[in-house]
Formats: structure tokens, C-alpha cells, sequence
């Protein structure tokens, strides 16, 4: 056969033992919460829809003020399965960020943090942030009503910060205003620079969980103290697994795509009013919706400051919890963190819900 | 070795590590520094007109009815109130820089992003602006309405 031909010509060449022996040792731990395990692949299976059709996009988009709306139109009405790729790539990119959250929280809850894996969790949340800045710079790319105020509204929350908020603000922007020049500068973002960064830490991201293997929560590994875990080897049992469900997704995002198009909406106008109903992509709508309710002032500072501090510190909460969580390091439960985990998805879920229920009349 | 020998060794030691690392330090700086300045956008001159003739003649406007226009590179907004008063102000929302609109039902100018109002004297009433919208001067020449900062 071929394959097996190949294989030992290479074999020949390069001692591939390592490798064999490392996928042939490789098993995943059979308990009541291995679910969880299947969405970190989920998220990287998403990703390279979004690489692959990412690229496709890149062919025919042109980023800049006066183009980038007619050039997504283009690809819309003109370029055969144009509608099918764009569709995909926004489709694709919503189920990532939705995926990579339940990821995150499930890892959160699971205190899959805990030491020794703390820079694996410090890199998933790098890459968190990193999946976030691509949804927010990819939103502008199509140069539509909505896109140009969330970006508006999104690059003034920048320019909040103290000291560095308006340099950064003029950063992002590439000049004082959202332009055409704010296109340009998100497109390079979009397509090079987070694509690179993502790359380098994604790769380590990878290398750590390969490296360490999967986490146990500590409940089953207490429950479990003294008998051997039940596993399954990785090749092929959990990758026939994973690969089933890659296939579900790939068939429910053509049916979105096919189904409910992305819309394109309105070119974006400097000179119009914000519409009515405005509001970010889903998964900042949480923030969005927070920024209504805090007061113009309080105390002698700015609500909306505040506001986007609270935002970083939470940030960075998440980011260092592995440290702050002395506990589970020693394999303790820890019912502070996790009741901090469910109040922070509460809060997102019910705040989120708030932003497409709540009354806001025109 | 005797001491003095050493202490000189180590004083040439010293002098090439700081030789060396300054310079990989200038190197580094001279790296990074045209990159970074490169990233900052430059500054674009601002049109130094200071007033806007409007393309809309007074007559053309009704009463409790707000139209946007462009005064130099940022949205204004122009409200002829039910009283027949015409104000303008900046309408660039002092929350996150929306651009607001007239509501003609509640009499009011509003901002659609996270639903902050103003008076039609441009005062912040309620939601997160906080600041009142920056108003501007209204000429009104015959038919012929002109703008300029206030």
C-alpha cells in the first residue's frame, strides 16, 4: 500500500519512533466530566475554518474606506460561493468565540489550572484575548453601520485608560477618527499580526497540553485515590470522537451559512446618527449592556472609567488565578474560586440577555 | 594571580560585558525605535475653516425636527425646536463618541450606543453622558444658516 510504502521511506530517513510511541502512550482520562476535554479541539477546529476561509476572503477583499464594503458586496453577489465562504467565516467565528468560552470555564471550573499546568491556562487566556481582539478588528473589516460604531465605541473604551488611553486609542485607530485609515491598520491586525501571534502562543498552548496530558478534577482524583484511572487511548478512540463531532459542526455551519447569510448591512456613514437597536457582536454585548447601567459619575470620577477598569482588573483576575489560588495547587477544593467562576458566568449570561431584551426606545 | 591582577581582569571584564551590552541596548533601541514611531499616526491637518454654511435653506426645515451635518471632519447636529429655535451643537455623544439623533416624539437629542439624552440645550439628562454636547454658534443670513464653534 502507499501509505505504508511512505511511511517506511520516511522511516528510513527520519526516526519517526518518538513520535509513534508518543501517539501509541497517548490516553485521556474516562470520567464523569470528559466531555469538557472535547473543546479546546472544537475551538482549533474552528480556527482553521477560519484560517482556510480567512484566505479565501483575502482574495478578493480591499481594505480601505471607499472599497472594503463594495469589495465584501462583491464577494456577496458576484464571486461563485462568495456568500457561502464570507457566511462561514462569520459563522465560524461566533461558534469559535462560543466554543473557546465554554473551554475556558469549563477548565476554569474543573481547576484545571492548578499547578503544574498554570502556563498552560496563562496561555489560553493570551489566546482568549488574542480570539476577542481578531472578532473585534474583523467586525470593521466589512465598513458597515454597525461595524463602524461598535469600532467607534470599542476604540474610545481604549482611549479610557489612564495615561496611555488616548496614544493607544490613536494607535488603533491610525489617526483621531474611525477612516478608512482605521481599515487598513485593522485588516494588517486581522490577517498578519494577530494570525502570527496567535501561531507562537497557540504552538506553546499545544506543546503544554501534549506535554502534560490532561488534567483530572481534583474530586475525581480524591474519589479515585488508590484505584487506576479508566482511560482511552487518544489515537484512535478519542480522535475518532473528536473527529465525529468536527463533522457535525462543519455540517451545522453550512446550514447557518445556507440558512440565515450573513448580512452585510449598510456602508458605514461618519456623517449619520448611531441607529436604533445598535449593538456589539454577542460576546461583548455583556459589557456593552454593563456600560448603560453605570452612572456618568461617580464619586469624582468618570462612570465609563471606572467601568473599563473593573473590565481589566476582572481580566486580570482570570489571567492570574492560578497563582491566586493557593488550594487547589495542594489539590484542596476551593468553593470561593468556584462560586467567583458561576457568578462571572451568571453575570455574562444574564447581562447578555439583558442587551437583547431590555427596552431601549426610540 | 595575585589580588591586583585579578581585580584588574575582572574590571576588563566588566568594561567588555558593558561594552558589549550597551551596545546590544542601542542596537535593540535602534531596532524598536523607527518601529514604534512608525505605528503612531502622524498628525493630519485640521480644516481651519471655522464656520459651515449648511446645504439646507431655513425654510426648508420644520419645526421639532434635528438634521446631522458635517462640520470640519466631525458630525454636527442642527435641532429646530418646535418653537421655531434653530441650535446646533456637536453631535458627537460625550459617553464613547456615538453621533446622536433628534427624537421628534419625546422633544429630546439621543444616543442610540448605550442610550444616553440630552436637552435641546445640549445638557446630559439621563444615561452615562457625562458632559453636556459641545454647542456651536447659529447664524442665520436670510435664508442661509451658519455654523461656527461657540
Amino acid at each position: 500500500m502507499a501509505v505504508v510504502r511512505i511511511a517506511a521511506w520516511l522511516e528510513e530517513r527520519i526516526d519517526l519512533w518518538p513520535l509513534r510511541h508518543f501517539i501509541g502512550k497517548k490516553v485521556i482520562p474516562v470520567h464523569r466530566h470528559t466531555i469538557w476535554y472535547y473543546f479546546g479541539g472544537m475551538t482549533l477546529f474552528l480556527f482553521g475554518i477560519q484560517v482556510a476561509t480567512g484566505i479565501l476572503l483575502t482574495l478578493y477583499y480591499r481594505p480601505s474606506g471607499e472599497e472594503a464594503y463594495e469589495s465584501v458586496q462583491f464577494i456577496m453577489t458576484d464571486v461563485q460561493f462568495g456568500w457561502l465562504v464570507r457566511s462561514i467565516h462569520s459563522w465560524s467565528a461566533n461558534l469559535m468565540v462560543l466554543m473557546m468560552m465554554i473551554h475556558m470555564f469549563s477548565v476554569y471550573l474543573t481547576q484545571a489550572y492548578r499547578k503544574p499546568r498554570e502556563l498552560t491556562w496563562v496561555t489560553g487566556m493570551l489566546l482568549f484575548g488574542i480570539v476577542l481582539f481578531f472578532g473585534f478588528s474583523g467586525y470593521l473589516l466589512p465598513w458597515n453601520v454597525l461595524s463602524y460604531f461598535a469600532t467607534k465605541v470599542g476604540t474610545e473604551i481604549a482611549g479610557q485608560f489612564p495615561l496611555v488611553g488616548h496614544m493607544l486609542m490613536r494607535l488603533l485607530r491610525g489617526g483621531d477618527e474611525v477612516t478608512g485609515a482605521t481599515v487598513s491598520r485593522f485588516y494588517g491586525i486581522h490577517i498578519a499580526i494577530l494570525p502570527a501571534l496567535m501561531t507562537a502562543i497557540l504552538s506553546l498552548h499545544l506543546f503544554l497540553v501534549q506535554k502534560q496530558g490532561m488534567s483530572v478534577p481534583p474530586a475525581i482524583e480524591r474519589a479515585q485515590r488508590g484505584q487506576s484511572m479508566k482511560t482511552m487511548p487518544f489515537v484512535p478512540n478519542f480522535l475518532l470522537r473528536d473527529l465525529f463531532g468536527w463533522f457535525v459542526t462543519l455540517g451545522i455551519l453550512a446550514a447557518l451559512a445556507a440558512l440565515l447569510p450573513w448580512e452585510l448591512g449598510q456602508k458605514a456613514d461618519p456623517f449619520a446618527p448611531a441607529p436604533a437597536g445598535i449593538r456589539p457582536e454577542w460576546y461583548f454585548v455583556f459589557m456593552f449592556q454593563s456600560l448603560k447601567y453605570i452612572p456618568a459619575k461617580i464619586g469624582p470620577f468618570d462612570g465609563e472609567v471606572l467601568g473599563i477598569l473593573g473590565y481589566s482588573l476582572g481580566g486580570l483576575f482570570l489571567l492570574l488565578v492560578p497563582f491566586l489560588d493557593k488550594k487547589s495547587t495542594m489539590g484542596e477544593p476551593n468553593p470561593v474560586f468556584r462560586w467567583i467562576g458561576i457568578a462571572l458566568i451568571a453575570y455574562i449570561v444574564i447581562f447578555t440577555a439583558l442587551g437583547y431584551v431590555a427596552p431601549v426606545g426610540k | 594571580m595575585v589580588p591586583e591582577q585579578d581585580e584588574q581582569v575582572d574590571h576588563g571584564r566588566r568594561t567588555v560585558n558593558w561594552l558589549l551590552g550597551s551596545s546590544l541596548g542601542v542596537l535593540f533601541v535602534s531596532i524598536f525605535y523607527p518601529i514604534v514611531k512608525y505605528l503612531v499616526p502622524p498628525k493630519l491637518a485640521e480644516p481651519t475653516t471655522v464656520s459651515v454654511t449648511l446645504p439646507w435653506k431655513l425654510a426648508e426645515l420644520k419645526a421639532n425636527s434635528g438634521r446631522i451635518f458635517r462640520f470640519k471632519s466631525l458630525p454636527g447636529i442642527l435641532v429646530k425646536t418646535s418653537g421655531g429655535d434653530v441650535r446646533a451643537f456637536s453631535a458627537v455623544c460625550t459617553h464613547l463618541q456615538c453621533t446622536v439623533q433628534y427624537r421628534e416624539d419625546r422633544q429630546d437629542i439621543w444616543c442610540a450606543c448605550h442610550n444616553g439624552t440630552f436637552d435641546l440645550n445640549g445638557k446630559n439628562i439621563s444615561g452615562p453622558p457625562p458632559r453636556p454636547l459641545e454647542p456651536l454658534k447659529v447664524n442665520v443670513r436670510g435664508d442661509q444658516i451658519i455654523v461656527m464653534k461657540g
